[in-house]
């Protein structure tokens, strides 16, 4: 009993890893770049909600929209300014370039007056309830957290099966100059799919703030989402969430049964062992450069 | 304009190409030799810090810009190092001894880290470098009895027998001496054919192993190499600092190092060192500039992470060459006065290509 | 294995998944000799050169290189072995070392024949110095020998295509190869171009004694410089012999151009003659 409860809690925290993972497997499959910034673009959002909801007064429902859809803007915005220049530069380059958007996101929310450096709780409508199946308790947050990211997984799936906009995107991440010819609006798509990875960045953090409560650093979390995307390959959407749920179940099992400190590098050991016997990931697939 | 007429191969093999090289480095050497007695205390300090930092900066140098291996957990090599050093100088053992063992470590550390490199390339060779570095940092702060876990370890200053170098002066000729020395080991290898298995190896990993390169073994070189001048430099750092916690081998610090290559211009030698510089004036100037700005930006704490990050993206976006390339750039302007000509640096249009058709 | 013969493949095939790329083919390249595979697109050949080079590894068949040390088989051999052994490629594609001067890719050719270890390139003792300068020697050479000269210091990643292209060839003979395999040497290049490469294919066979093989589309290059040819189509040998023989072989003009039947549709009164 007590190992299925353990699986739960260990099953919402691989939402959220799974959710953030998901936020740069979107960018990677669009523009193949790696994004270290989803972890900070979590945590403005879900400072996006405190502050729509403290300073402006939004109820929690509309707090959540604004903050979803505020952060896809944002992440067009970024988008555009940021990344579109150096597309074409060596990845390297554009992974440091991610590591500086996330100094500058994490280092201006710290600079808010009052606000930035305290620990804040959202006040989620749901705080703090329970619900009991026979022996278990599950608490409220972990529910919604599960729930709403098999719905968003769901949407996304149907998304990129019944449109154009999947194979767009994978022509423009194979060879972009060939998907400009073919009328693909690589930089429009660009823009599309950082929006949608901000947007879910977004609700990964307004799911995790009851959890953690939301402060500046909440982002480190985002580091975790790699081994995620690591075991579920890194350029297959379900597999960041498989991934993220892996990383969650393995991290919740090692903190109960294994000697202290393994909690934290479960999931790393998990990334080397993945890299060893299955380096693709479970869900990826093998290239190999033809000469 | 300088022309330079060759007459022997050795020209281009040499160091220093021509007079002005065998002067401006000649002063170079001749102003850090004199440092100590022109720069006060403060500064001296800081100038060492440099210098370590520079030594740690070409091994990363190495490994991601001449061999293109990008290691996001570096900060774990200069860990193992610190702390090996720490725990072998507190038990007595003599300095060179000490310090050799720090390497050495580090380089086994480094191709242990280096395995995966063999079988994965591009970002997930990142994330197996990244997995290493939390796993090294754990390790130091849950290996209580040695190294004293997550409440810290204070270091002796180094010693051969009875004769200790605790002066700021003294430490810093020990630096300066190591660093030089890391230098022209770095630039013999670039200029001998290791040097250039290791560029081959970036630029085209199927083209160097038809040319006889054996890759598993320079990938597993560059490692080994690039860890023990790391373990060197964290050995010194170690004694720098006087008081060794494993949160200072974090991931913020392995970003850290690999800012300073990036900003100091991948792929070159000076590039260490402009980087190294950047790292450890950039705190300074902040302070300065903090008096000037408003009171909610000057005294944040966020302020030092905004200005790092906006100055990384500043460089990827503007000058991905680097200090160093903007320095090239200024230094071609003024030698060719008035002739220079705005595209002379102008990259190439390039289209994404998939890396992992690479 | 037959003391004149340089290579030797019998039965080479290998298999993608459910594609049969190459398929039982076998060949003998004779020392001294200009041998060209030919082929419409798709006909396996650079995959025989991947095996030969030993990028990919045949599902069956032999490969047998009678190197210095005597015949032995190439499909054991490690993918870095293969230049040490006397066999060196050019590519497609084009596989230079983009961010490296020409002097620098060329240096890089020179790998196989190094004399120092790690700690001599670290000191740069007088014996690193010395061999620097002989491996400069060696590379000025093939400079010579294609008229690279102008290029020396230049970054491969400005050149131009026709540059190279050739600056791919000296890489490939700095490593002092036995024999040399050139992957389509003249696509891309000019009426020029394409001559030069004639002349230098000749001076390679005569002057240096290399045995080559190459892919060639270019049918004046192949006739000019070849002295056997096989044609291959979808992964099969076709026919071997002189290149006029192989050109005029029904077979042959039947992969490239199809049968009467697919041309008559094409054809005008008086103006087509029939296939011989």
């Amino acid at each position: 009993m007590q190992l299925l409860q353990l699986l739960i809690s260990g099953v919402a925290q691989g939402c959220i890893y799974g959710l953030i993972a998901l936020g740069f497997v979107l960018i990677y499959k669009a523009t193949e770049t790696v994004s270290f910034a989803q972890g900070d673009l979590m945590m403005v959002g879900a400072f996006g909600g405190l502050l729509t909801m403290t300073l402006l007064g939004f109820p929690f429902w509309l707090a959540v929209i604004a903050s979803v859809v505020g952060m896809g803007l944002f992440g067009v915005v970024v988008e555009r300014l940021v990344i579109r220049p150096i597309l074409g530069q060596p990845a390297f380059s554009i992974v440091m370039l991610t590591i500086g958007v996330g100094y500058v996101l994490r280092g201006v929310i710290t600079m808010i007056p009052n606000i930035g450096t305290d620990t804040h709780t959202l006040a989620v409508p749901y705080a703090g309830e329970v619900v009991r199946l026979g022996a278990l308790v599950l608490s409220a947050e972990q529910l919604v957290v599960i729930g709403v990211t098999a719905l968003l997984c769901g949407g996304l799936f149907a998304m990129f099966k019944y449109s154009k906009l999947g194979i767009a995107m994978q022509a423009a991440s194979q060879n972009q100059l060939a998907a400009y010819y073919m009328g693909i609006p690589v930089q429009r798509l660009n823009g599309l799919v950082w929006g949608l990875a901000a947007g879910v960045a977004a609700i990964a953090g307004l799911l995790l703030a009851p959890i953690t409560f939301v402060h500046a650093n909440m982002g480190f979390i985002g580091l975790k989402a790699f081994p995620a995307a690591v075991v579920g390959g890194f350029g297959s959407l379900p597999g960041a969430i498989v991934g993220g749920l892996v990383i969650g179940i393995v991290e919740a099992v090692s903190g109960f049964y294994l000697p202290e400190g393994f909690k934290d590098i479960a999931p790393y050991i998990v990334v080397l062992l993945m890299l060893v016997l299955k380096p693709n990931g479970l869900f990826g697939e093998k290239l190999r450069k033809k000469v | 304009m300088r022309f330079i007429f060759k007459t022997d191969y050795d020209q281009d093999i040499r160091l220093a190409k021509h007079g002005g090289h065998v002067f401006w480095y000649g002063l170079l050497c001749a102003s850090l030799v004199v440092a100590p007695w022109a720069l006060p205390e403060y500064w001296l300090a800081q100038l060492t810090f440099v210098l370590i930092y520079a030594i740690v900066g070409l091994g990363l140098m190495l490994l991601a810009g001449f061999t293109g291996l990008f290691s996001l957990g570096h900060a774990a090599f200069l860990g193992v190092g610190a702390y090996t050093e720490a725990v072998l100088t507190n038990a007595g053992w003599p300095f060179p001894v000490s310090i050799a063992c720090a390497g050495l470590l580090s380089a086994a550390v480094g191709m242990v880290v280096g395995l995966p490199a063999l079988r994965v390339k591009g970002i997930y060779l990142g994330m197996a470098t990244l997995a290493f570095g939390f796993i090294v940092e754990e390790g130091l702060a849950r290996w209580e009895h040695v190294t004293g876990g997550n409440a810290g370890l204070s270091v002796n200053p180094p010693a051969i027998g009875g004769w200790a170098i605790d002066s700021t002066e003294g430490f810093y000729f020990l630096c300066l001496v190591l660093c030089v020395g890391a230098t022209l080991a770095i630039v013999n290898l670039l200029r001998a054919p290791t040097g250039r298995a290791f560029v081959a190896i970036r630029d085209s990993e199927i083209s160097a192993q038809s040319m006889g390169i054996h890759l598993a073994r320079y990938k597993t070189l560059s490692f080994a190499l690039s860890a023990a001048l790391a373990g060197i430099g964290g050995a010194l750092y170690a004694h720098k600092i006087q008081f060794l916690s494993p949160d200072q081998f974090s991931i913020v610090q392995s970003i850290d190092l690999l800012l300073m290559v990036v900003i100091g211009g991948l792929g070159s030698i000076h590039g260490a060192f402009l980087g190294a510089i950047f790292l450890i004036v950039m705190p300074q100037l902040i302070s300065l500039g903090k008096d000037f700005l408003p009171e909610a930006i000057g005294q944040s704490t966020g302020l030092q992470g905004t200005v790092y990050g906006a100055v990384l993206i500043a460089f990827v976006l503007f000058e991905p060459m680097g200090l160093y390339g903007r320095w090239l750039k200024v230094r071609t302007w003024f030698q060719l006065f008035p002739f220079y000509r705005k595209g002379m640096f102008k990259r190439q249009k390039s289209f994404q290509k998939s890396d992992r058709l690479k | 294995m037959n003391d004149d013969l340089l290579l030797s493949a019998s039965h080479l095939s290998v298999r993608f998944g459910g594609v049969l790329a190459v398929n039982n083919v076998s060949f003998d390249v004779r020392k001294g000799e200009v041998f060209t595979l030919i082929g419409p697109n798709g006909a396996g050949k650079t995959t025989v050169f991947n095996l030969i080079s030993r990028i990919y590894t045949p599902t069956s068949g032999e490969i047998l290189f009678n190197g210095a040390g005597g015949p032995l088989k190439l499909t054991g051999q490690p993918p870095h072995q293969v230049a040490g052994l006397g066999i060196a490629r050019t590519f497609q594609n084009i596989e230079l070392f983009e961010h490296a001067t020409v002097l620098q890719n060329l240096l890089i050719g020179r790998h196989t024949q190094r004399r120092t270890g790690l700690l001599s390139d670290l000191l740069f003792t007088g014996k690193a110095r010395a061999a620097e300068i002989a491996a400069r020697e060696k590379v000025e050479q093939v400079i010579d020998f294609l008229d690279l000269q102008h290029h020396r210091e230049s970054m491969v990643a400005g050149l131009p295509y026709g540059v190279r292209k050739v600056v791919e060839l000296a890489r490939a003979l700095c490593t002092e190869p036995r024999l040399l395999l050139l992957d389509e040497p003249s696509s891309g290049l000019n009426v020029e171009e394409t001559e030069d490469m004639a002349f230098w294919i000749s001076d390679i066979k005569n002057e240096l004694g290399i045995t080559v093989l190459m892919v060639e589309h270019d049918m004046t290059l192949v006739s000019k410089v070849s002295d056997r040819v096989l044609a291959m189509s979808m992964g099969a040998e076709l026919a071997t012999g002189t290149p006029a023989e192989v050109q005029s072989h029904p077979g042959v003009i039947e992969a490239y151009l199809g049968t009467v039947d697919d041309v008559s549709s094409l054809r005008r009164e008086n103006h087509v003659k029939e296939p011989a």
